[in-house]
């Protein structure tokens, strides 16, 4: 038993209230902007809805969009080698999960950001109700895959 | 041009925050998803700060008559529940649950040269095409072509 590392006993060992703060503040503010400014939500994937396939004029923004995407995660990678990007499940449950996730935001019209952050600020009653759907089906999905099945 | 900076500068900041809260790291989520097991709640966190932030933000923004830098503001108008809109929801939450990514992390990932979160996005982006296509052998009435969020 490692004395030095954290101990698995501690309730919330890996709670990281002030990046996740930080991170959350910085979210916030890049929907702000996107708002203010050109008029959208930044829903991602609406985003890339708008995207499969292409449509003329309404494209540039969505693609660089998702190029300044890549840019903020790989700058704070370049800069502190993090943080670690882990999966628990093979390639054929990442296959289904991608398919899912592409369908249901597709069909539900919104995620994580479109719904749970612009939806919810915007006090949204659609997205207020999907975005208490996906935190419940989802914690139902972890429960049964890790705790009951194994996965 | 400066609208598409915009959009640029708006996603960098987004990815940055995914980055710094962790959220690109599907362990991180599923972390927060598992009530049953060691739960860190962070993403709670992540979440409460950005609509926190959005919050204020668009009450300030939205007593303007139009964007800084558009003609109008594109918002979604509709305000009731639909089985499409809660089937979809709980179809995303079962993906979700077995990964741990969800869109805006699956694309930050890439960055990390990882080729399960490259299996992901291209999942992903089968089903936001085919969605339609799926909704329209079940039900009669087509879906949106852009979805608002």
């Amino acid at each position: 038993m490692d004395l030095t590392g954290p101990h698995r006993e501690d309730p919330m060992e890996n709670f990281t209230p002030v990046s996740a703060l930080i991170g959350g503040g910085l979210i916030g503010l890049s929907t702000a902007i996107l708002l203010a400014v050109n008029g959208r939500l930044a829903g991602i994937s609406g985003i890339m809805a708008g995207l499969v396939p292409p449509v003329r004029d309404d494209a540039m923004w969505r693609i660089l969009f998702i190029v300044g995407l890549f840019g903020g995660a790989a700058a704070w990678l370049l800069v502190t080698g993090g943080p670690v990007v882990a999966f628990d499940v093979g390639w054929p449950v990442i296959v289904i999960g991608g398919l899912l996730t592409g369908i249901g935001t597709r069909i539900g019209t919104g995620c994580t950001s479109g719904h749970g952050v612009c939806g919810i600020a915007r006090l949204s009653p659609r997205s207020i109700v999907a975005t208490v759907t996906f935190v419940a089906v989802g914690a139902l999905t972890v429960f049964i895959s890790r705790h009951m099945i194994g996965v | 041009m400066i609208r598409n900076l915009t959009a640029l500068g708006a996603g960098a900041i987004f990815g940055l925050g995914l980055a710094i809260s962790e959220m690109v790291n599907p362990l991180k989520v599923k972390a927060f998803l598992d009530v049953a097991g060691d739960w860190d709640p962070s993403l709670i966190l992540v979440m409460g700060g950005a609509v926190m932030v959005s919050f204020v933000a668009f009450r300030l923004t939205l007593r303007r008559p139009k964007p800084i830098l558009a003609t109008r503001f594109e918002l979604p108008t509709r305000r009731d529940i639909d089985r499409r809109l809660v089937g979809g929801a709980a179809v995303f939450g079962v993906g979700w649950g077995l990964v741990g990514l969800c869109p805006g992390p699956a694309l930050s990932a890439l960055v990390y040269g990882n080729i399960d979160s490259a299996i992901f996005v291209a999942a992903m982006l089968i089903g936001l095409a085919a969605g339609p296509r799926l909704l329209a052998m079940f039900a009669a009435s087509p879906v949106p072509d852009v979805a608002p969020g």
